[in-house]
């Protein structure tokens, strides 16, 4: 048998996961603690796992999915009946639509450098070491910001919780059969088509599902976390806001 | 050549354009460029190999494919984005020949006055490169050109598809009876259902692009016309503390004569 030469690596960059994180992970700079937390299970639990794993195993989903008949059609009939979507392609757009929220965030900082580039050449500060430090200094989360980044939360949750209920539409019981009878034209009767790799595809599924709700259960911690930081500061300076007496008089009066 | 370093000479060019085209690009670039190499191209990955004949006619799945795919729909959307981006470049070649223009000017002037020390003309240099030009003039009919070339090229794309597929539904069965088919013949299209929902969904981010384009040119309209307006004002209130001015002193120089 002839040896064929290991498959030369692409020398070609693609458009892939990579240059996702690197745009992505620029808003890391202004994220709270959990968000930064979120961020990594993100990538790690979610992306990688995809990426390294997920994607070998749906990978001869369709080659692997055999019905008993010899019918031509009937195999890619039964298969598109059965699996609208590929799950891999369902999570792959989910991953893309909850990290986009956080863009939000990064595009509210660069108009908030720029407007500060602005008020510094205006009161005359034009030495290019204070603009660098725009450039470099951390934003705090605070007025716009803050309601920036709370909105941009709220979507990714939004996200995630619409992701999960199409799956469990789609594909009911998240739980993948090793048999399923079909009958859609052209097959000549109802016939058994087989699914391939059921059990590694449920294992994947329930470990995909856990970590999307682990990503929830920290965005809504980073939100009472943000709500409860805003309420402190309130407190703090309860003396000029009306909003800081009413709520310590609320909290006295229990 | 790939999507990477077309996406590192489209952020070059972004920063003079405005705030819509950098979410534009985001857009451009998350949406469609992402989801295409990440998602789509496995989707189409075995269009032809699994496109299934129901016969045993050699070449007849072949002639079918052709018939019903002249091209395929990654073939177009790559197409597509590459043509949506270019415009943009136009841009960029105007910034770099304008900075062009006036390091030469400085280059010129700093010679003949003979005063300017190295140090100082490689820091005026620098901040030529790094300035950001304002959207008005050449650059601003330029920048609306590659807006209107932008919008033209996305409507058209989208429409060739619409026409060549007739819709964005891909059909699961469709009737060949081409030479060699030995007669009209049932022919099955892999995955076609995960195909409609791809198509759709790059659709609905080719139309959101398109808005964001018109948004942005209606921006750049209503900017020139304000800016045309403001300077129409000057001029007035210019004209008027001048009238003002004149009338004073001939005041004045009665006054005094009186």
């Amino acid at each position: 048998m002839p040896l064929t030469p290991p498959a030369e690596p692409d020398p070609e960059p693609k458009m892939n996961w990579a240059s996702f994180y690197a745009v992505i992970s620029g808003v890391n700079r202004h994220s709270t603690g959990i968000g930064r937390i979120w961020l990594s299970v993100l990538f790690i639990f979610r992306i990688l796992v995809l990426v390294v794993a997920a994607e070998s195993v749906w990978g001869d989903e369709k080659s692997g999915f055999i019905c008993n008949t010899q019918q031509p059609g009937c195999n890619s009939v039964c298969y598109d009946h059965f699996f609208p979507i590929s799950h891999i392609r369902l999570w792959a757009l989910q991953l893309i639509l909850v990290s986009t929220p956080a863009l939000l965030v990064a595009m509210h900082v660069a108009h908030r450098r720029h407007v500060d580039k602005r008020l510094y050449k205006l009161s005359g500060r034009t030495n290019p070491k204070d603009l660098e430090q725009i450039k470099t200094q951390k934003m705090k989360i605070t007025g716009a910001l803050w309601w920036t980044y709370v909105i941009s939360l709220l979507f990714r949750i939004v996200f995630e919780v619409t992701f999960m209920y199409l799956f469990y539409m789609i594909y009911p019981g998240y739980k993948m059969i090793r048999l399923v009878k079909c009958d859609s034209y052209p097959c000549p009767n109802t016939v058994d088509c087989f699914v391939s790799r059921p059990t590694e595809k449920t294992v994947f599924t329930v470990f995909m599902l856990a970590v999307s709700g682990v990503c929830i259960l920290l965005n809504i911690a980073e939100v009472f976390f943000l709500v409860g930081k805003a309420c402190g500061k309130h407190l703090h300076t309860a003396g000029d806001s009306t909003m800081g007496v009413w709520i310590q008089q609320k909290l006295c009066s229990y | 050549m790939s999507w990477p370093v077309l996406y590192a000479q489209l952020v070059g060019a972004n920063r003079h354009s405005t705030s819509l085209g950098k979410v534009w690009l985001s857009v451009l670039f998350i949406f469609r460029v992402m989801v295409l190499v990440v998602a789509a191209e496995s989707v189409w990955g075995d269009e032809q190999s699994d496109f299934t004949c129901n016969t045993l006619q050699p070449g007849c799945e072949n002639v079918c494919y052709d018939q019903f795919f002249p091209v395929s729909h990654i073939r177009l959307w790559c197409l597509q984005l590459v043509f949506v981006s270019t415009p943009t470049l136009l841009v960029a070649m105007y910034v770099s020949y304008r900075n062009h223009s006036d390091k030469k000017r400085l280059l010129q002037s700093s010679g003949r006055a003979g005063l300017l020390s190295n140090k100082g003309q490689e820091e005026d240099l620098e901040t030529l490169k790094k300035r950001r030009l304002p959207v008005a003039g050449a650059l601003w009919w330029t920048y609306a050109c590659s807006l209107v070339f932008r919008l033209l090229f996305e409507g058209g794309f989208m429409y060739a598809l619409y026409v060549v597929y007739d819709g964005f539904q891909m059909p699961r069965l469709v009737q060949c009876d081409q030479w060699p088919c030995p007669n009209l013949v049932d022919c099955f299209i892999s995955r076609p259902t995960e195909k409609t929902i791809f198509t759709v969904f790059m659709a609905t981010a080719s139309s959101i692009c398109m808005v964001l384009n018109m948004a942005e040119l209606s921006y750049l309209v209503a900017k020139a016309v304000t800016r045309s307006l403001c300077g129409q004002k000057e001029r007035k209130t210019c004209r008027k503390s001048s009238r003002v001015k004149t009338q004073n002193k001939t005041n004045q120089k009665l006054l005094v004569s009186a």
